[in-house]
């Protein structure tokens, strides 16, 4: 590879772009350490939890669910088919955690004091329960997917150690995934009076881990299609389509459980008060019922762009619950205005774009899609990607 | 023995006495002379005095301030006990311990916490009932500078019982209503008024269950998912794998853990 091809590579417009969100992002964060949370976000004491909160971190935990529910079909339910997706799953849930953690110290007011929460338990504090289960479960992330580096650099004794332990490893993370995935619903447990009614209701911590295991297979769905275009990699296509089922019997499940909790609280008068709160909820609503005529349709399912659409719907569809959850709902209780900064939707950018790159970076140089070769379809049309390269299609250039 | 502060709208004056107190008391900045009064707590402000117009019972002032919940909800919501509750009934804040996170704001059913924004080492803003000048034996610095007695410091029960006798002795002057009696649980604020509490922005909808029960209903829970779920998940792999390694026809193996037996 000349070094020359090696730089017009990272000149093209795409990741012109990519530079772009980059070095925006470096000086936004300088300015959000140097000068404060004021000077870069537009929160204020009605509006104490913002973007930062409500996608960076809500929003994040939830996308990272693919983890732990590949982890779970494919190791402890044996849906041994789906194997080939496990290993982007665990990988992108990794580089999400990190994030989420990464975030987590934009929004904090005092960053620097985050090891306090190792030190002075509140064990009444679902916040406590969240930060250790996210800590401890980012370490088993770890761990489930360092025999992926084990296998690159064949260390095979290391790899046969990790092979005992996997099995626990994974019912530990299906365990720690539930308990925090249902915990960041208990967070907003403690503002009955605060949040909607639309939103407000005492299985909220039910709905987060029905919400995280459909938005896990979804994001699963999405990456793999978004992947295939910038990474110019194959395609599991029949592989997608049986997720996609699954993704359709969760995800109807979950409307399920949330349209009798409305209607058992009585709160289905609120989806037509015409009020910012409804058509929030309806928008949500939307994006999760839409998916579903496709999802049930044996035809449409067979079709490329209706199972991206329908899997990315369901993924904008749990940001926005969760950014509703988290802070959007509760704007009312104050009659309090909140809009994020555009430097707060740049950083959350910024932070998707990072995990982009090193996901990027990982399916170069690891064997995250190793079974490419014997299962892998080939991918039709020519892709015109932006990202790095695999690194098969590095070898063959 | 819990400790608090009685506040009686019927007897305040509007003068202010109390936020300079307090601004003294807590080393918050004084404004100067001409500037107006915050309409709203702040980060510089743990107390303000504001005034309402009513139609029947014409203007009158009344304070906010932190309600010293007895089963605080911001205690409750704070993973590194920034925020406590002391024996004395003051809910103290640490700024030391305190990592940013504004679960406390999101939580607190009242609105009370506020925050420095605008630096990078900010802080959470509230009323701490001058636990410091609780701790030298004096009373908190509202209720020491009050001119007319408006804001009273005193136990608790004691507090209740004087606001009883003169919501009872005078129903035309007051609202039958000791806000902070059962709000939230009970708080050690405790407030009386003559317009109901709901017209001056207070949340009377708060439930009088504290509402570190919620949670605490939800979180007690989780030893029982541990334990539960680790025997569920191994249990239905064992049976899972078990099958798949007999369709496969390997039972004769012996070698892995599942078919050993
Ligand atoms: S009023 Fe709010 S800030 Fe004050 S003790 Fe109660 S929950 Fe905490
Ligand atoms: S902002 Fe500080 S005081 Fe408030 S809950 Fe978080 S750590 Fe505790």
């Amino acid at each position: 590879m000349s070094a020359e091809g090696g730089v017009k590579r990272y000149l093209t417009p795409g990741w012109l772009i990519v530079w772009i969100i980059l070095i925006g992002g470096a000086v936004i964060t300088f300015r959000r350490f140097a000068i404060g949370l004021g000077a870069t976000t537009n929160l204020s004491d009605g509006a104490p939890w913002g973007l930062w909160i409500g996608f960076d971190v809500f929003s994040g935990v939830a996308l990272a669910a693919g983890g732990f529910t590949m982890a779970f079909l494919v190791h402890l339910a044996g849906e041994k088919s789906l194997k080939p997706l496990v290993r982007p799953a665990i990988l992108t849930a990794l580089i999400g955690y990190v994030l989420v953690i990464f975030g987590l110290l934009y929004d904090l007011g005092k960053p620097w004091n985050i090891w306090h929460a190792m030190f002075w338990i509140n064990h009444h504090s679902v916040m406590f329960e969240v930060a250790w289960c996210v800590m401890l479960y980012t370490t088993v992330l770890f761990l489930e997917f360092i025999p992926v580096v084990f296998e690159r650099f064949r260390a095979s004794r290391a790899l046969k150690v990790m092979r005992v332990v996997a099995v626990p490893l994974y019912i530990l993370g299906v365990i720690l995934s539930t308990l925090h995935q249902s915990s960041l619903g208990s967070m907003m447990l403690i503002v009955p009076t605060k949040l909607h009614p639309l939103w407000y209701t005492p299985i909220l911590p039910l709905l987060f881990f029905l919400s995280a295991l459909t938005v896990g297979i979804a994001m699963v769905m999405t990456e793999a299609f978004i992947s295939s275009k910038l990474l110019r990699r194959g395609l599991e296509f029949d592989l997608l389509m049986r997720l996609g089922r699954y993704l359709a019997v969760l995800n109807l499940f979950y409307l399920v459980v949330k349209f009798q909790d409305l209607v058992r609280r009585g709160a289905w008068e609120y989806v037509f008060e015409g009020s910012r709160e409804s058509i929030y909820f309806i928008v949500e609503m939307l994006l999760f019922i839409l998916p579903l005529f496709i999802l049930f349709n044996h035809r449409l399912r067979r079709r490329r762009g209706f199972l991206f659409t329908s899997s990315l719907m369901v993924v904008l569809g749990l940001i926005l619950n969760r950014v509703n959850v988290s802070f959007s709902g509760l704007l009312g209780s104050t009659s309090t205005r909140y809009f994020p900064d555009i430097q707060e939707i740049w950083i959350s950018v910024f932070l998707v774009t990072l995990a982009g790159l090193v996901f990027g970076l990982a399916a170069r140089y690891l064997p995250i899609f190793t079974h490419e070769e014997e299962e892998g379809e080939p991918e039709p049309e020519p892709a015109r990607g932006v990202g790095p390269r695999t690194a098969r299609s590095e070898g063959s250039a | 023995m819990r400790k608090g502060l009685l506040i009686d709208f019927t007897r305040c004056i509007g003068c202010g006495a109390c936020m300079r107190g307090c601004r003294e008391a807590n080393g918050l900045p004084q404004p100067g002379p001409d500037v107006p009064r915050p309409d709203e707590l702040d980060g510089d402000n743990y107390t303000v005095v504001l005034q309402h117009e009513d139609e029947e019972k014409g203007g009158l002032f009344y304070r906010r301030l932190c309600m010293h919940c007895e089963d605080a909800t911001c205690v409750s919501v704070c993973a590194v006990h920034a925020l406590r509750k002391r024996p004395d009934g003051a809910v103290m804040y640490d700024a030391g311990r305190c990592f940013g996170c504004r679960y406390c704001m999101t939580a607190c059913p009242f609105h009370i916490p506020k925050y420095t924004w605008d630096t990078n080492v900010p802080v959470v803003s509230k009323c701490i009932l001058c636990w410091p000048r609780l701790d030298k034996g004096q009373e908190p610095a509202c209720a020491a500078t009050c001119p007319t007695g408006a804001t009273r410091f005193g136990a608790r029960e004691v507090l209740l019982k004087v606001a009883r006798e003169r919501v009872h002795a005078q129903p035309e002057r007051y609202v039958n209503h000791i806000f902070g009696e059962k709000e939230a649980g009970g708080t050690d604020v405790l407030m009386i008024s003559p317009v109901p509490f709901e017209k001056l922005g207070f949340q009377t909808e708060v439930p009088t269950r504290p509402l570190p029960e919620l949670t605490w209903m939800v979180q007690e829970k989780i030893p029982y998912v541990i334990v539960t779920g680790g025997f569920f998940l191994w249990g239905l792999r064992w049976i899972i794998n078990r099958r798949i390694e007999l369709a496969h026809g390997e039972t004769g193996a012996g070698g892995s853990q599942e078919v050993s037996r």
